[in-house]
């Protein structure tokens, strides 16, 4: 992409954004931590591939799903499968009635392994598979749902029917799916152990970089036309589809890659946690991934990103040392900002830091004379909440 | 007749569309011409909106036939009823308040509406000149950068037109566009509204017989969903039926 | 699978489904008729809808043990005093929720969702803080134990026979306040036409106030009636709300008639399939069924086609 490409793409205000993003992620938080917070703080960035979703399908697409977990679900089963088939070889299952077949199969009488399981030997195939079925479902639901204008209220009960409805399906299942459990116990990826130190090392950089490239995804989305398409549809529907565009089509496709985001956080959520179970696929985690892209600011895809460490880090803290505050406090999380802080941190931020930031930024470069002029220029015209 | 519908570039034939067993619209015929002014007037709730709802396709017909250009419109969706040259304007002005105006007529330039086609779309040379030949005509070039919320009633009705006029319909169809404007505001938009009329069908929506009988080629008077009167100005101003319903004594 | 079963066992059989789907019925009904109002009549979504009927369930509770210590003697009356604390306490917390937190948020949707959520989310751990953890059941009075032998195979409970008639009463109840009284009258006009109403000298907040009231004081009375039939914990409200939002939906928002059809439907589908399937299943299966048939008609099964 040519400079002035990149330019428009990261205009100034989100360069400084993404950078500081980065910096804390690559360099402060793995110098400052150990493995084990910062597999921790891995685990809650696999919830922010969710909530960056969440930002383009709700804060610009006006579409609240409340049936996310269904798809972060779907790409950590995909890659629960994959690893599962490759922990139950028929060598470290020969103890079970049926060697080669996952432990909880063998427990729940089954002989052979079911054909939906047959391709997740392949891990081509599960890379693949973590993408597209969620992506395809979620186009089933969208097609289904969009074409006939359902949306708003009804869009999020439906979302939710469906999450509740994949939760007792798993549950049901356990021969297939590992019950309430979920799918345990996993050991190696093509031959690695994944429970090493290092595995986690690599797949906290890997989180990382994969979700840098979902925000890229997503601010290329936000900046194109299509982004302010969204917002168009948000406030005034009729009106775009009354200037020749197939408002369906805009609303299938970010909630489609908002699925797709969501699969991959999943994906990396059994990577580095080293399980999948469906307590991370039903109704709660559901809406809890929403209170993170609103913390964060339901219109900021990096506030998406803070919003989950920051929601996640004090649930984690609660949780070690006043377990009964934790609900209290998120139920005035959920409430203080819908009704005080829509904007979430993002907002406080656009008010009352990014000014401060860009003055000194300003104030330094000055002192050194000259070296950033062309940043000067007016690429923030266009740019809002 | 149907030999000669080519000439007409909308047939509107037998529509009859009813919400729950009342008849908005009855059995309603009407022709306009390449290049026509047609005014529809009437009391309120005669099914004038619902008229043009109809057309484009907000509102299905229950019977019937509307021909645009020999093109069959009941059975199309908006967006392509929109891409086969018909625009529509809104009572109340429908912008997008969060973009800026030029945003506002950038996003009804009618290139890149797909979903693949918006994200590849490129702000180019094209698009710059036709948005600030747009913004000269609606009286918004120095409101560019301005946030569409931020302008007045008048300027929003504008915008709207703007809108429709970047697309550069065959048909354009606008419900009461001075309606809750000044006078100073009105006598512009009546300029604005002759200019753009010229090389183009337009159906208006319009109470103010004055401003009625200034732009009108033909006017048809509709009276609980059917035609009551169908002609010039000045005859349907005569017309005994229509002062009895309409304009009164 | 009929084959292994003889004719007359499966006219038991689904008999006895028929009527357990019948108790299913009621429950949902009783359920969904104060989300009907709420949601369906003033368009709000209240997520904390399962936690009031909890707190019906613990007043209801509690009002059993204080007649089982004070007056033994009065025992087998305590239930109708308990369903109407439990009407009155829900109701008054609905109104206090309406007027901190709802009101403000009326012409937002999505956000009241979330916010309503954050609530239910308190009052859950306000529940464990105060109840415990464990699940609570009632001791019910002597008279409303046992059940009646129809034929030698077919018996029914009587507390199922009980919860049937609240649900009917409390149907005919609201039916008649919300189709044949003033208020109810006033109810619809502010719905169909807010500024209208106003602007005819109907106080718009105090309608909006005393509607959203009754719809969390008739979920009171609903978690009353389920303590006949179930125990009680700090997280069953939880459960009923997806059942309870489709029931409503799947009927057509604005329509009782249809709350109460879609209830009857989606119980009987439920509880036929029950038997022959595992429970999971069968409530997978609803739920598809539900979603699927919602996706060829969202508008629901009962609505009327308006004059957008």
């Amino acid at each position: 992409m040519s400079y002035t490409g990149l330019r428009s793409l990261l205009p100034k205000n989100d360069l400084l954004s993404f950078g500081v993003l980065a910096l804390l992620l690559v360099v402060i938080l793995p110098l400052s931590l150990d493995i084990f917070r910062l597999n921790l703080i891995g685990k809650y960035l696999t919830y922010a591939f969710v909530a960056l979703g969440l930002v383009l399908c709700w804060g610009y697409g006006g579409i609240l799903s409340l049936g996310q977990g269904v798809f972060f679900g779907l790409g950590g089963y995909a890659m629960a499968m994959f690893l599962k088939l490759e922990a139950s070889s028929p060598e470290n299952t020969a103890i079970q009635s049926t060697p080669g077949i996952p432990d909880f199969m063998d427990w729940n009488q089954l002989t052979e392994l079911p054909w939906f399981w047959e391709p997740f030997h392949s891990l081509g195939f599960t890379i693949i598979a973590i993408v597209l079925v969620p992506s395809v479902f979620a186009y089933i639901i969208g097609v289904a749902m969009f074409k006939r204008r359902v949306g708003g209220v009804y869009f999020a009960i439906i979302t939710q029917a469906v999450a509740a409805i994949l939760t007792i399906l798993i549950i049901g299942q356990q021969g297939y799916t590992g019950g309430v459990n979920g799918i345990t116990d996993l050991r190696t990826l093509n031959g690695w152990d994944i429970r090493t130190d290092g595995a986690k090392y690599f797949f906290y950089f890997l989180c990382v970089f994969l979700l840098f490239v979902c925000l890229l995804i997503a601010q290329f989305v936000r900046k194109s036309k299509l982004g302010r398409l969204l917002v168009a549809m948000r406030e005034m529907e009729d009106r775009v589809r009354f200037s020749g565009y197939d408002v369906s089509n805009f609303k299938i496709f970010v909630f489609c890659l908002g699925s797709a985001f969501a699969a991959i956080g999943g994906a990396m959520f059994t990577l580095q946690v080293g399980f999948m179970s469906p307590t991370f696929v039903g109704i709660v985690p559901s809406i809890e991934m929403v209170i993170f892209c609103a913390v964060g600011g339901r219109l900021s895809i990096i506030g998406a990103v803070y919003g989950t460490l920051v929601v996640n880090w004090a649930k984690t803290s609660f949780s070690e040392s006043f377990p009964e505050l934790w609900l209290f406090a998120m139920g005035a999380l959920f409430i203080a900002v819908v009704m005080a802080f829509p904007n979430g941190l993002a907002g406080l931020y656009k008010k009352y830091g990014e000014p401060l930031l860009l003055r000194v930024i300003d104030k330094v470069k000055a002192g050194r004379g000259g070296l950033g002029g062309d940043l000067n220029s007016k690429g923030v015209v266009h740019e809002r909440q | 007749m149907s030999a000669s519908n080519t000439d007409f570039v909308l047939a509107v034939e037998g529509l009859t569309v009813s919400f729950d067993g009342f008849k908005a619209v009855n059995d309603l015929s009407f022709y306009v011409d390449k290049n026509e002014i047609r005014v529809i007037v009437g009391p309120n709730g005669a099914g004038k909106t619902t008229v043009l709802d109809l057309i484009c396709g907000r509102t299905k017909a229950t019977e019937g036939s509307i021909r645009f250009r020999n093109r069959e419109l009941t059975k199309m969706k908006e967006h392509q009823i929109v891409r086969a040259g018909v625009g529509r304007k809104f009572q109340t002005p429908s912008i997008y308040g969060d973009l800026t105006v030029f945003e506002n007529l950038e996003i009804s330039f009618p290139r890149g509406r797909s979903v693949f086609g918006a994200l590849a779309f490129k702000r180019d040379e094209e698009v710059m000149t036709r948005v600030s030949e747009i913004a000269d005509m609606i009286f918004l070039s120095e409101l560019l950068g301005t946030r569409a919320d931020l302008l007045s009633h008048g300027q929003k009705q504008w915008l709207e037109i703007g809108m429709l006029l970047i697309q550069d319909p065959e048909l354009l169809m606008l419900d009461e566009p001075v309606a809750g404007m000044s006078v100073s505001e009105r006598r512009q938009t009546a300029e604005l509204l002759r200019r753009i009329t010229k090389d183009r069908s337009v159906i208006v929506i319009e109470h103010d017989m004055q401003f009625v009988a200034e732009i009108a080629d033909k006017v048809t008077v509709l009276h609980q969903g059917k035609i009551l009167a169908e002609g010039s100005a000045e005859e349907v101003k005569k017309n005994p039926k229509v002062i009895e319903v309409y304009l009164g004594h | 699978m009929f084959a292994d079963y003889s004719t007359s066992e499966l006219m038991s059989i689904f008999a006895m489904q028929g009527f357990a789907g019948l108790i299913l019925f009621s429950v949902f009904v009783l359920m969904a008729l104060g989300l009907a109002i709420i949601f369906g009549q003033m368009g709000v979504i209240n997520m904390a809808h399962g936690e009031f009927m909890i707190l019906g369930a613990y007043i209801t509770y509690l009002t059993s043990n204080i007649f089982a210590d004070h007056m033994p003697q009065l025992f087998g009356s305590y239930f109708f005093i308990a369903m109407a604390l439990a009407f009155v306490a829900a109701g008054a917390l609905g109104m206090l929720v309406e007027w901190a937190l709802i009101r403000h948020l009326y012409h937002r949707p999505l956000d009241t969702l979330l916010a309503t959520w954050g609530l239910s989310l308190i009052l859950q751990q306000l529940y464990r803080t105060i109840f415990g953890a464990r699940e609570v059941g009632v001791t019910l009075p002597d008279w409303l134990m046992g059940s009646i032998q129809l034929t030698d195979v077919i018996e029914v409970p009587i507390n199922g026979i009980f919860v049937m008639s609240l649900a009917i009463g409390i149907s005919v109840t609201v039916a008649a306040l919300m189709y044949r009284s003033r208020w109810g009258i006033q109810v619809r006009s502010v719905v169909q036409n807010r500024p209208m109403a106003g602007a005819v000298g109907i106080n718009t907040a105090k309608v909006d106030r005393l509607t959203f009231g009754l719809g969390c004081g008739i979920a009171g009375v609903a978690g009353s009636a389920f303590t006949m039939i179930g125990s009680t914990g700090p997280t069953s409200g939880q459960l009923y709300i997806v059942d309870t939002f489709l029931v409503v939906v799947f009927g057509g928002a604005q329509s009782l008639l249809g709350t109460i059809a879609s209830a009857f439907t989606i119980s009987q589908a439920q509880s036929s399939m029950e038997f022959f399937l595992s429970g999971s299943m069968s409530k997978v299966l609803t739920l598809l069924f539900v979603v699927f048939i919602l996706m060829l008609r969202p508008q629901g099964l009962f609505s009327l086609k308006v004059r957008r």
